[in-house]
Protein backbone atom coordinates (compact mmCIF):
# COMPACT_ATOMS: atom_id res chain seq x y z
CA UNK A 1 0.00 0.00 0.00
CA UNK A 2 2.41 2.39 0.86
CA UNK A 3 4.74 1.29 -2.07
CA UNK A 4 1.96 2.38 -4.66
CA UNK A 5 1.34 5.58 -3.00
CA UNK A 6 5.49 6.17 -2.98
CA UNK A 7 5.63 5.91 -6.18
CA UNK A 8 2.66 7.33 -7.33
CA UNK A 9 3.98 10.94 -5.49
CA UNK A 10 7.06 10.38 -7.20
CA UNK A 11 5.54 9.88 -10.76
CA UNK A 12 3.86 13.18 -10.38
CA UNK A 13 5.79 17.22 -11.38
CA UNK A 14 9.84 16.12 -11.72
CA UNK A 15 10.30 16.84 -15.10
CA UNK A 16 14.11 17.81 -14.70
CA UNK A 17 17.47 15.56 -15.41
CA UNK A 18 18.15 16.15 -11.48
CA UNK A 19 14.50 15.51 -10.80
CA UNK A 20 14.60 12.08 -13.14
CA UNK A 21 18.03 11.28 -11.74
CA UNK A 22 17.03 11.21 -8.04
CA UNK A 23 13.75 9.76 -8.64
CA UNK A 24 15.88 7.08 -10.62
CA UNK A 25 17.83 6.36 -7.23
CA UNK A 26 15.36 6.13 -5.42
CA UNK A 27 13.63 3.56 -6.79
CA UNK A 28 16.68 1.89 -7.16
CA UNK A 29 18.32 2.14 -3.70
CA UNK A 30 21.06 -0.53 -5.14
CA UNK A 31 22.11 1.94 -7.72
CA UNK A 32 22.29 4.57 -5.07
CA UNK A 33 24.91 2.53 -2.54
CA UNK A 34 26.65 1.38 -5.50
CA UNK A 35 27.41 5.13 -6.40
CA UNK A 36 28.28 6.10 -2.90
CA UNK A 37 30.51 3.03 -2.16
CA UNK A 38 32.36 2.25 -4.68
CA UNK A 39 34.69 5.13 -5.03
CA UNK A 40 35.69 4.83 -1.42
CA UNK A 41 35.43 0.53 -1.80
CA UNK A 42 37.56 0.92 -4.58
CA UNK A 43 40.09 2.98 -3.42
CA UNK A 44 40.51 1.22 -0.09
CA UNK A 45 39.77 -1.79 -2.07
CA UNK A 46 42.58 -1.95 -4.80
CA UNK A 47 45.24 0.97 -3.40
CA UNK A 48 45.21 -0.07 0.06
CA UNK A 49 44.00 -3.98 0.54
CA UNK A 50 45.74 -4.40 -2.84
CA UNK A 51 49.24 -3.50 -1.79
CA UNK A 52 48.72 -5.47 1.45
CA UNK A 53 48.23 -8.86 0.16
CA UNK A 54 50.56 -8.12 -2.56
CA UNK A 55 52.97 -7.57 0.09
CA UNK A 56 51.55 -10.41 2.60
CA UNK A 57 52.03 -12.39 -0.44
CA UNK A 58 55.74 -11.68 -0.62
CA UNK A 59 56.52 -13.32 2.50
CA UNK A 60 56.29 -16.42 1.06
CA UNK A 61 58.59 -16.38 -1.57
CA UNK A 62 62.36 -16.79 -0.60
CA UNK A 63 65.32 -15.01 -1.26
CA UNK A 64 68.54 -16.44 -3.34
CA UNK A 65 71.42 -16.27 -0.91
CA UNK A 66 73.79 -15.94 -4.00
CA UNK A 67 72.22 -13.78 -6.28
CA UNK A 68 70.29 -11.38 -4.12
CA UNK A 69 67.19 -12.35 -6.13
CA UNK A 70 63.53 -12.74 -5.14
CA UNK A 71 62.70 -16.53 -5.62
CA UNK A 72 59.07 -16.61 -6.90
CA UNK A 73 58.48 -20.39 -5.77
CA UNK A 74 55.89 -20.78 -2.41
CA UNK A 75 58.35 -21.72 0.76
CA UNK A 76 58.10 -21.48 4.49
CA UNK A 77 61.94 -20.87 4.48
CA UNK A 78 61.07 -17.17 5.16
CA UNK A 79 59.19 -17.86 8.26
CA UNK A 80 61.46 -20.12 9.40
CA UNK A 81 64.31 -17.95 8.96
CA UNK A 82 61.97 -15.51 11.16
CA UNK A 83 62.50 -17.47 13.95
CA UNK A 84 65.92 -17.82 14.68
CA UNK A 85 67.48 -16.80 17.23
CA UNK A 86 68.43 -13.27 16.34
CA UNK A 87 65.27 -12.63 14.74
CA UNK A 88 63.26 -13.83 17.78
CA UNK A 89 65.16 -11.36 19.83
CA UNK A 90 63.79 -8.45 17.91
CA UNK A 91 60.41 -9.70 18.20
CA UNK A 92 59.91 -10.64 21.47
CA UNK A 93 62.13 -7.16 22.65
CA UNK A 94 59.36 -5.17 20.52
CA UNK A 95 56.62 -6.97 22.15
CA UNK A 96 58.19 -6.88 25.57
CA UNK A 97 58.49 -2.81 25.20
CA UNK A 98 54.96 -2.82 23.83
CA UNK A 99 53.70 -4.23 27.16
CA UNK A 100 55.69 -2.24 29.68
CA UNK A 101 54.91 1.32 27.18
CA UNK A 102 51.66 0.62 27.73
CA UNK A 103 51.39 -0.44 31.35
CA UNK A 104 52.85 2.82 32.48
CA UNK A 105 50.76 4.66 29.76
CA UNK A 106 47.83 3.79 31.78
CA UNK A 107 49.36 4.26 34.99
CA UNK A 108 49.90 7.80 33.80
CA UNK A 109 46.84 8.66 32.04
CA UNK A 110 44.20 6.95 34.57
CA UNK A 111 44.29 9.94 37.05
CA UNK A 112 44.17 12.70 34.28
CA UNK A 113 41.12 10.79 32.92
CA UNK A 114 39.88 10.24 36.22
CA UNK A 115 39.97 13.79 37.38
CA UNK A 116 38.65 15.39 33.99
CA UNK A 117 35.45 12.57 34.04
CA UNK A 118 34.52 13.35 37.08
CA UNK A 119 35.61 16.63 38.96
CA UNK A 120 36.59 18.68 36.09
CA UNK A 121 33.22 20.75 35.18
CA UNK A 122 32.56 23.61 33.19
CA UNK A 123 36.04 25.54 32.11
CA UNK A 124 38.15 22.78 33.60
CA UNK A 125 36.51 20.44 31.07
CA UNK A 126 37.44 22.59 28.01
CA UNK A 127 41.22 22.92 29.76
CA UNK A 128 41.65 19.52 30.31
CA UNK A 129 39.96 18.25 27.11
CA UNK A 130 42.32 20.31 25.21
CA UNK A 131 45.30 19.99 27.23
CA UNK A 132 45.31 16.30 26.24
CA UNK A 133 44.14 17.00 22.29
CA UNK A 134 47.08 19.46 21.36
CA UNK A 135 49.70 17.44 22.73
CA UNK A 136 47.79 14.22 20.73
CA UNK A 137 47.94 16.18 17.42
CA UNK A 138 51.39 18.05 17.68
CA UNK A 139 53.68 16.67 15.55
CA UNK A 140 55.02 13.45 15.93
CA UNK A 141 58.89 14.36 15.11
CA UNK A 142 58.63 17.68 16.65
CA UNK A 143 57.95 15.73 20.23
CA UNK A 144 60.72 13.30 19.45
CA UNK A 145 63.11 16.18 18.73
CA UNK A 146 61.83 17.65 22.03
CA UNK A 147 62.79 14.54 24.09
CA UNK A 148 66.61 14.81 21.96
CA UNK A 149 66.63 18.09 23.55
CA UNK A 150 65.70 17.29 27.06
CA UNK A 151 67.86 13.79 27.19
CA UNK A 152 71.07 15.33 25.73
CA UNK A 153 73.66 15.58 27.72
CA UNK A 154 74.26 18.63 28.13
CA UNK A 155 70.74 19.21 28.36
CA UNK A 156 67.52 19.87 30.47
CA UNK A 157 67.78 16.87 32.41
CA UNK A 158 71.47 16.78 33.49
CA UNK A 159 71.29 20.38 34.62
CA UNK A 160 68.25 19.55 37.04
CA UNK A 161 69.53 16.67 38.27
CA UNK A 162 73.05 17.97 38.57
CA UNK A 163 71.28 20.76 40.63
CA UNK A 164 69.48 18.40 42.97
CA UNK A 165 72.55 16.84 43.38
CA UNK A 166 71.43 13.66 42.24
CA UNK A 167 73.78 12.52 39.00
CA UNK A 168 75.12 9.83 41.42
CA UNK A 169 71.65 8.50 41.05
CA UNK A 170 71.73 8.93 37.32
CA UNK A 171 75.08 7.62 37.12
CA UNK A 172 73.95 4.48 38.89
CA UNK A 173 70.68 3.91 36.66
CA UNK A 174 73.24 4.51 33.51
CA UNK A 175 75.89 1.87 34.50
CA UNK A 176 72.66 -0.76 34.64
CA UNK A 177 73.03 -3.60 32.25
CA UNK A 178 70.20 -3.84 29.16
CA UNK A 179 68.72 -0.62 30.31
CA UNK A 180 71.36 1.68 30.45
CA UNK A 181 74.28 3.17 28.05
CA UNK A 182 76.58 5.91 27.47
CA UNK A 183 73.47 8.64 28.00
CA UNK A 184 69.95 8.20 28.47
CA UNK A 185 69.29 9.38 24.67
CA UNK A 186 71.34 6.03 23.89
CA UNK A 187 69.48 3.89 26.05
CA UNK A 188 66.51 1.88 26.57
CA UNK A 189 65.42 3.89 29.38
CA UNK A 190 65.77 6.84 26.45
CA UNK A 191 63.26 4.49 24.08
CA UNK A 192 61.14 3.81 26.98
CA UNK A 193 60.36 7.44 28.28
CA UNK A 194 59.90 8.40 24.47
CA UNK A 195 57.66 6.02 23.67
CA UNK A 196 55.31 6.76 27.01
CA UNK A 197 55.27 10.43 25.93
CA UNK A 198 54.54 10.18 22.85
CA UNK A 199 51.33 7.16 22.49
CA UNK A 200 50.26 7.92 26.03
CA UNK A 201 48.04 10.40 24.89
CA UNK A 202 46.28 8.10 22.84
CA UNK A 203 45.01 6.48 26.69
CA UNK A 204 43.41 9.16 28.43
CA UNK A 205 40.27 10.00 25.99
CA UNK A 206 39.22 5.96 26.16
CA UNK A 207 39.21 5.49 30.11
CA UNK A 208 37.66 9.39 30.51
CA UNK A 209 34.71 7.55 27.87
CA UNK A 210 35.01 4.60 30.19
CA UNK A 211 34.84 6.34 33.20
CA UNK A 212 32.38 8.79 32.08
CA UNK A 213 29.58 6.40 32.01
CA UNK A 214 30.28 5.14 35.61
CA UNK A 215 27.44 6.32 37.67
CA UNK A 216 28.44 8.49 40.66
CA UNK A 217 25.69 6.61 42.89
CA UNK A 218 27.37 3.50 42.68
CA UNK A 219 30.69 4.66 44.47
CA UNK A 220 28.91 6.42 46.75
CA UNK A 221 26.99 2.76 47.51
CA UNK A 222 30.52 1.49 47.89
CA UNK A 223 31.78 4.01 50.36
CA UNK A 224 28.58 3.33 52.10
CA UNK A 225 28.64 -0.37 52.59
CA UNK A 226 31.81 0.76 54.44
CA UNK A 227 34.53 0.51 51.32
CA UNK A 228 37.38 2.38 51.77
CA UNK A 229 39.00 4.41 48.97
CA UNK A 230 41.27 1.77 47.60
CA UNK A 231 38.71 -1.59 47.93
CA UNK A 232 36.41 0.87 46.12
CA UNK A 233 38.80 1.32 43.38
CA UNK A 234 39.56 -2.17 43.16
CA UNK A 235 36.18 -3.70 42.97
CA UNK A 236 34.34 -1.39 41.33
CA UNK A 237 36.04 1.80 39.58
CA UNK A 238 38.85 -0.40 37.84
CA UNK A 239 36.44 -3.04 36.76
CA UNK A 240 33.97 -0.22 35.35
CA UNK A 241 37.16 1.30 33.47
CA UNK A 242 39.13 -2.04 31.81
CA UNK A 243 36.90 -1.39 28.71
CA UNK A 244 38.44 1.76 28.17
CA UNK A 245 41.90 0.83 29.04
CA UNK A 246 42.04 -2.06 26.57
CA UNK A 247 40.79 0.40 23.96
CA UNK A 248 43.39 2.70 25.20
CA UNK A 249 45.78 0.05 25.27
CA UNK A 250 44.90 -0.57 21.27
CA UNK A 251 46.59 2.42 20.40
CA UNK A 252 49.86 2.11 22.73
CA UNK A 253 50.38 -1.43 21.63
CA UNK A 254 50.26 -1.00 17.84
CA UNK A 255 52.01 2.39 17.05
CA UNK A 256 54.87 0.98 19.63
CA UNK A 257 54.44 -2.57 17.85
CA UNK A 258 55.72 -0.60 14.20
CA UNK A 259 57.05 2.32 15.27
CA UNK A 260 61.34 2.15 13.53
CA UNK A 261 61.63 6.36 14.17
CA UNK A 262 61.69 6.63 17.81
CA UNK A 263 64.56 3.82 18.38
CA UNK A 264 66.13 4.84 15.50
CA UNK A 265 66.58 8.49 17.09
CA UNK A 266 66.48 7.84 20.74
CA UNK A 267 67.84 4.40 21.50
CA UNK A 268 70.51 1.86 21.53
CA UNK A 269 71.67 0.00 18.64
CA UNK A 270 69.83 -2.93 19.07
CA UNK A 271 67.00 -3.23 17.05
CA UNK A 272 62.67 -3.10 16.83
CA UNK A 273 60.29 -4.84 14.83
CA UNK A 274 60.01 -1.74 12.61
CA UNK A 275 63.98 -1.18 12.23
CA UNK A 276 64.40 -4.69 10.96
CA UNK A 277 61.58 -4.01 8.38
CA UNK A 278 63.01 -1.27 7.41
CA UNK A 279 66.59 -2.39 7.02
CA UNK A 280 65.63 -5.47 5.53
CA UNK A 281 63.09 -3.20 3.13
CA UNK A 282 66.15 -0.99 2.42
CA UNK A 283 69.55 -2.21 2.66
CA UNK A 284 69.23 -5.68 2.72
CA UNK A 285 66.94 -5.88 0.03
CA UNK A 286 64.99 -8.76 1.11
CA UNK A 287 61.75 -8.01 0.75
CA UNK A 288 60.46 -11.60 1.49
CA UNK A 289 61.97 -11.16 5.05
CA UNK A 290 60.50 -7.72 5.56
CA UNK A 291 57.48 -9.22 4.42
CA UNK A 292 56.94 -11.82 7.18
CA UNK A 293 58.42 -9.09 9.77
CA UNK A 294 55.29 -7.37 8.71
CA UNK A 295 53.21 -10.50 9.41
CA UNK A 296 54.29 -10.53 13.24
CA UNK A 297 52.21 -7.10 14.17
CA UNK A 298 49.38 -8.16 11.80
CA UNK A 299 48.86 -11.35 14.03
CA UNK A 300 49.72 -10.05 17.26
CA UNK A 301 47.46 -7.09 16.74
CA UNK A 302 44.51 -9.81 15.05
CA UNK A 303 44.75 -11.45 18.36
CA UNK A 304 44.58 -8.39 20.81
CA UNK A 305 41.64 -6.53 19.01
CA UNK A 306 39.57 -10.15 19.17
CA UNK A 307 40.54 -9.64 22.68
CA UNK A 308 39.53 -6.63 23.26
CA UNK A 309 36.53 -7.31 21.02
CA UNK A 310 35.71 -10.37 23.62
CA UNK A 311 35.77 -7.53 26.47
CA UNK A 312 33.73 -4.90 25.09
CA UNK A 313 36.59 -2.45 24.73
CA UNK A 314 34.97 -1.34 21.17
CA UNK A 315 32.33 0.44 23.25
CA UNK A 316 34.33 2.44 24.77
CA UNK A 317 36.20 4.05 21.58
CA UNK B 1 20.86 15.67 43.02
CA UNK B 2 24.63 14.80 41.79
CA UNK B 3 26.52 15.19 44.97
CA UNK B 4 30.02 15.29 42.67
CA UNK B 5 29.67 18.98 42.38
CA UNK B 6 29.93 19.74 45.88
CA UNK B 7 33.28 17.37 47.10
CA UNK B 8 36.83 18.49 45.29
CA UNK B 9 39.76 15.94 44.72
CA UNK B 10 41.46 14.30 46.81
CA UNK B 11 44.61 15.95 46.98
CA UNK B 12 46.44 13.12 45.86
CA UNK B 13 44.34 12.38 42.54
CA UNK B 14 44.98 16.61 41.76
CA UNK B 15 48.46 16.01 41.97
CA UNK B 16 48.60 12.65 39.61
CA UNK B 17 46.73 14.77 36.87
CA UNK B 18 48.36 17.75 37.13
CA UNK B 19 51.64 15.92 36.90
CA UNK B 20 50.34 13.98 34.28
CA UNK B 21 49.59 17.02 31.94
CA UNK B 22 53.01 18.99 32.89
CA UNK B 23 54.53 15.40 31.73
CA UNK B 24 52.80 16.57 28.20
CA UNK B 25 53.24 19.79 27.58
CA UNK B 26 56.94 20.70 28.87
CA UNK B 27 58.92 18.85 26.38
CA UNK B 28 56.76 21.11 24.38
CA UNK B 29 57.52 24.46 25.66
CA UNK B 30 60.96 23.70 25.62
CA UNK B 31 61.13 23.82 21.52
CA UNK B 32 59.89 27.52 22.45
CA UNK B 33 63.07 27.92 24.71
CA UNK B 34 65.36 26.81 22.41
CA UNK B 35 64.07 28.56 19.26
CA UNK B 36 65.73 31.47 20.82
CA UNK B 37 69.05 30.33 21.84
CA UNK B 38 72.26 31.47 20.43
CA UNK B 39 74.09 27.95 20.97
CA UNK B 40 74.67 26.37 18.01
CA UNK B 41 76.32 23.39 18.40
CA UNK B 42 75.00 21.82 21.05
CA UNK B 43 71.74 21.33 23.00
CA UNK B 44 73.00 23.37 26.09
CA UNK B 45 70.49 24.27 28.90
CA UNK B 46 70.29 26.95 30.04
CA UNK B 47 70.70 28.23 26.94
CA UNK B 48 73.85 31.03 27.06
CA UNK B 49 71.96 33.64 25.95
CA UNK B 50 68.66 34.58 23.39
CA UNK B 51 68.23 35.91 19.94
CA UNK B 52 66.09 36.15 17.08
CA UNK B 53 68.82 35.90 14.62
CA UNK B 54 67.88 32.40 13.23
CA UNK B 55 64.29 33.63 12.49
CA UNK B 56 65.85 35.77 9.73
CA UNK B 57 67.87 32.79 9.13
CA UNK B 58 65.53 30.10 8.45
CA UNK B 59 63.35 32.77 6.52
CA UNK B 60 66.03 33.04 3.92
CA UNK B 61 66.43 28.80 3.77
CA UNK B 62 65.42 27.82 0.28
CA UNK B 63 65.15 23.64 1.15
CA UNK B 64 63.01 24.56 4.24
CA UNK B 65 60.12 26.91 2.10
CA UNK B 66 60.54 23.89 -1.00
CA UNK B 67 59.71 21.44 2.16
CA UNK B 68 56.75 23.54 3.50
CA UNK B 69 55.56 24.35 0.47
CA UNK B 70 55.45 20.32 -0.77
CA UNK B 71 53.82 19.22 2.06
CA UNK B 72 50.94 22.34 2.11
CA UNK B 73 50.17 20.99 -1.28
CA UNK B 74 50.43 17.35 -0.48
CA UNK B 75 48.22 17.86 2.60
CA UNK B 76 45.66 20.39 0.86
CA UNK B 77 45.07 17.47 -2.58
CA UNK B 78 44.87 14.46 0.36
CA UNK B 79 42.43 16.06 2.76
CA UNK B 80 40.10 16.73 -1.05
CA UNK B 81 40.16 13.24 -1.82
CA UNK B 82 39.72 12.15 1.74
CA UNK B 83 36.98 14.53 2.15
CA UNK B 84 35.18 12.99 -1.24
CA UNK B 85 35.60 9.31 -0.25
CA UNK B 86 35.10 9.55 3.67
CA UNK B 87 32.13 11.51 2.74
CA UNK B 88 30.17 9.27 0.58
CA UNK B 89 31.67 5.85 2.45
CA UNK B 90 29.95 8.10 5.85
CA UNK B 91 26.58 8.79 4.14
CA UNK B 92 26.14 5.25 2.58
CA UNK B 93 26.92 3.17 6.47
CA UNK B 94 24.35 6.06 8.53
CA UNK B 95 21.89 6.42 5.88
CA UNK B 96 21.29 2.94 4.05
CA UNK B 97 21.51 -0.66 5.60
CA UNK B 98 23.29 -3.14 3.75
CA UNK B 99 25.21 -6.26 4.29
CA UNK B 100 28.57 -6.02 5.01
CA UNK B 101 28.71 -2.32 7.00
CA UNK B 102 30.66 -3.47 10.26
CA UNK B 103 33.75 -4.48 7.46
CA UNK B 104 33.12 -1.30 5.71
CA UNK B 105 34.13 0.58 9.45
CA UNK B 106 36.96 -1.99 9.71
CA UNK B 107 38.34 -1.49 6.01
CA UNK B 108 38.40 2.64 6.91
CA UNK B 109 40.47 2.62 10.23
CA UNK B 110 42.20 -0.62 9.37
CA UNK B 111 44.87 1.86 7.72
CA UNK B 112 45.61 3.72 10.84
CA UNK B 113 44.70 0.92 13.27
CA UNK B 114 47.96 -0.86 11.68
CA UNK B 115 51.07 0.26 11.94
CA UNK B 116 52.47 2.95 9.44
CA UNK B 117 55.10 0.95 8.47
CA UNK B 118 52.98 -1.62 7.39
CA UNK B 119 51.06 1.06 4.91
CA UNK B 120 54.06 2.21 4.07
CA UNK B 121 55.96 -1.06 2.98
CA UNK B 122 52.75 -2.24 1.36
CA UNK B 123 52.32 0.72 -0.70
CA UNK B 124 56.33 0.98 -2.03
CA UNK B 125 56.47 -2.57 -2.87
CA UNK B 126 53.52 -2.40 -5.28
CA UNK B 127 54.94 0.65 -6.91
CA UNK B 128 57.28 -1.19 -7.73
CA UNK B 129 55.37 -4.51 -8.53
CA UNK B 130 53.07 -1.89 -11.01
CA UNK B 131 56.35 0.01 -11.87
CA UNK B 132 55.48 3.56 -11.08
CA UNK B 133 57.22 5.83 -10.51
CA UNK B 134 57.66 7.95 -7.35
CA UNK B 135 55.83 11.29 -7.54
CA UNK B 136 54.00 13.76 -5.95
CA UNK B 137 50.96 11.74 -6.89
CA UNK B 138 52.79 8.50 -4.86
CA UNK B 139 52.84 10.40 -1.86
CA UNK B 140 49.34 12.07 -2.32
CA UNK B 141 47.95 8.12 -2.53
CA UNK B 142 49.22 7.39 0.78
CA UNK B 143 48.29 10.38 2.80
CA UNK B 144 44.98 10.37 0.82
CA UNK B 145 44.29 6.60 2.43
CA UNK B 146 44.98 7.17 6.17
CA UNK B 147 43.28 10.65 5.66
CA UNK B 148 39.84 9.15 4.68
CA UNK B 149 39.10 8.04 8.34
CA UNK B 150 38.99 10.92 10.22
CA UNK B 151 36.36 12.56 7.51
CA UNK B 152 34.61 9.59 7.81
CA UNK B 153 34.67 9.61 11.74
CA UNK B 154 33.43 13.20 11.61
CA UNK B 155 30.40 12.41 8.55
CA UNK B 156 29.39 9.65 10.70
CA UNK B 157 28.55 11.00 13.83
CA UNK B 158 26.90 14.13 12.16
CA UNK B 159 25.17 11.96 10.16
CA UNK B 160 23.62 10.13 13.22
CA UNK B 161 22.26 13.50 14.82
CA UNK B 162 20.50 14.45 11.49
CA UNK B 163 17.31 13.78 11.84
CA UNK B 164 16.17 11.07 8.71
CA UNK B 165 12.35 12.98 8.97
CA UNK B 166 14.38 16.11 7.77
CA UNK B 167 14.59 14.68 4.73
CA UNK B 168 11.83 12.78 3.91
CA UNK B 169 10.03 16.62 4.19
CA UNK B 170 12.11 18.00 1.77
CA UNK B 171 11.28 15.63 -0.66
CA UNK B 172 7.79 15.69 0.45
CA UNK B 173 7.58 19.23 -0.24
CA UNK B 174 8.65 18.37 -4.26
CA UNK B 175 12.55 18.64 -3.56
CA UNK B 176 14.75 16.60 -5.57
CA UNK B 177 18.00 14.76 -4.11
CA UNK B 178 20.24 17.11 -5.80
CA UNK B 179 18.12 19.62 -3.81
CA UNK B 180 17.87 17.98 -0.45
CA UNK B 181 21.77 17.51 -0.53
CA UNK B 182 22.54 20.89 -1.29
CA UNK B 183 19.75 22.81 1.15
CA UNK B 184 19.28 20.45 4.13
CA UNK B 185 22.15 17.73 4.32
CA UNK B 186 25.17 20.09 3.62
CA UNK B 187 24.02 22.77 5.44
CA UNK B 188 23.50 20.29 8.40
CA UNK B 189 27.21 18.30 8.06
CA UNK B 190 29.15 21.19 7.09
CA UNK B 191 30.44 21.47 9.94
CA UNK B 192 31.77 18.61 10.49
CA UNK B 193 33.38 18.27 7.62
CA UNK B 194 35.08 21.34 7.45
CA UNK B 195 36.23 19.70 11.06
CA UNK B 196 37.04 16.68 9.67
CA UNK B 197 39.14 18.07 6.87
CA UNK B 198 40.94 20.63 9.52
CA UNK B 199 42.18 16.88 10.90
CA UNK B 200 42.83 15.33 8.24
CA UNK B 201 45.62 18.13 7.17
CA UNK B 202 47.12 18.69 10.12
CA UNK B 203 47.23 14.23 10.16
CA UNK B 204 48.58 14.63 6.97
CA UNK B 205 50.92 17.19 7.49
CA UNK B 206 52.80 15.89 9.88
CA UNK B 207 53.11 12.35 8.53
CA UNK B 208 56.51 10.70 8.17
CA UNK B 209 56.72 7.08 8.17
CA UNK B 210 53.87 6.11 4.81
CA UNK B 211 55.89 9.02 2.92
CA UNK B 212 59.61 7.77 3.58
CA UNK B 213 58.56 4.25 1.72
CA UNK B 214 56.34 6.84 -0.86
CA UNK B 215 58.30 9.86 -1.69
CA UNK B 216 61.13 9.24 -3.21
CA UNK B 217 64.13 11.77 -3.39
CA UNK B 218 61.12 14.56 -2.67
CA UNK B 219 61.24 16.22 1.07
CA UNK B 220 57.71 17.00 2.67
CA UNK B 221 58.49 19.50 6.14
CA UNK B 222 58.42 16.17 8.19
CA UNK B 223 61.06 14.04 5.95
CA UNK B 224 63.11 17.10 6.26
CA UNK B 225 63.11 17.59 9.86
CA UNK B 226 63.87 13.41 10.34
CA UNK B 227 66.90 14.20 8.07
CA UNK B 228 67.88 16.92 10.27
CA UNK B 229 67.27 14.34 13.59
CA UNK B 230 69.57 11.63 12.01
CA UNK B 231 72.31 13.87 10.75
CA UNK B 232 72.28 17.74 12.37
CA UNK B 233 73.35 19.90 9.87
CA UNK B 234 72.05 23.49 11.67
CA UNK B 235 70.62 22.65 14.99
CA UNK B 236 68.84 26.72 14.84
CA UNK B 237 67.14 26.44 11.70
CA UNK B 238 66.32 22.99 12.94
CA UNK B 239 64.81 24.53 16.25
CA UNK B 240 63.07 27.12 14.71
CA UNK B 241 61.10 24.77 12.60
CA UNK B 242 60.34 22.80 14.90
CA UNK B 243 58.47 25.84 16.76
CA UNK B 244 56.93 26.99 13.78
CA UNK B 245 55.15 23.47 13.38
CA UNK B 246 54.24 23.17 17.17
CA UNK B 247 52.09 26.39 15.77
CA UNK B 248 51.13 25.45 13.03
CA UNK B 249 49.22 22.24 14.03
CA UNK B 250 48.02 23.74 17.29
CA UNK B 251 45.13 25.59 14.93
CA UNK B 252 43.75 23.02 12.98
CA UNK B 253 42.93 21.24 16.32
CA UNK B 254 41.50 24.49 17.69
CA UNK B 255 39.63 25.12 14.82
CA UNK B 256 38.02 21.98 14.85
CA UNK B 257 37.29 21.59 18.19
CA UNK B 258 35.09 25.07 18.11
CA UNK B 259 33.47 23.74 15.12
CA UNK B 260 32.16 20.54 16.98
CA UNK B 261 32.40 21.38 20.48
CA UNK B 262 28.25 21.09 20.68
CA UNK B 263 28.40 17.78 19.29
CA UNK B 264 27.83 14.47 21.27
CA UNK B 265 31.24 13.72 19.67
CA UNK B 266 34.17 16.14 19.36
CA UNK B 267 37.00 15.80 16.23
CA UNK B 268 39.96 14.30 17.17
CA UNK B 269 38.84 12.37 20.04
CA UNK B 270 40.66 9.66 18.09
CA UNK B 271 43.40 10.29 15.80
Amino acid sequence: MSAIAQQHAIQTGRGSLAGRVSDFLWKHPHVFLTILLGPPLLWLGIIYLGSLLALLLQSFFSIDDYSGLINYEFTLATYRQLLNDANFDIIIRTILMAAIVTLFSAVIAFPIAYYAARYARGKWKVIFYLGVMLPLWSSYLVKIYAWKLILAKEGILTWLVTKLNLLWLLDAWLSLPVIGGNSLSVSYTGTFIVFVYVWMPFMILPIQAALERVPTNLIEASSDLGGTPQQTFRHVLFPLALPGIVAGSIFTFSLTLGDYIIPQIIGSSRLFIGQAVYAQQGTAGNIPLAAAFTVVPIVIMGLYLWMARRMGAFDAL
Amino acid sequence: MRSDKFTSAPLGLKLAAAGGLLFLHLPLLLIFLYAFTTEEKSYQFPPPGLTLKWFAVTWERADVWQALWLSVRVASISTMIALVLGTLCAAAVSQTRFFGRETISLLVILPIALPGIITGIALRSAFSLADIPFSFWTIVLGHATFCIVVVYNNAVARFRRVSGSLMEASMDLGANGFQTFRYIILPNIGTALLAGGMLAFALSFDEVIVTTFTGGQQSTLPIWMLQELIRPRQRPVTNVVAMVVVIVTFLPILGAYYLTRDGDQIAGSGK
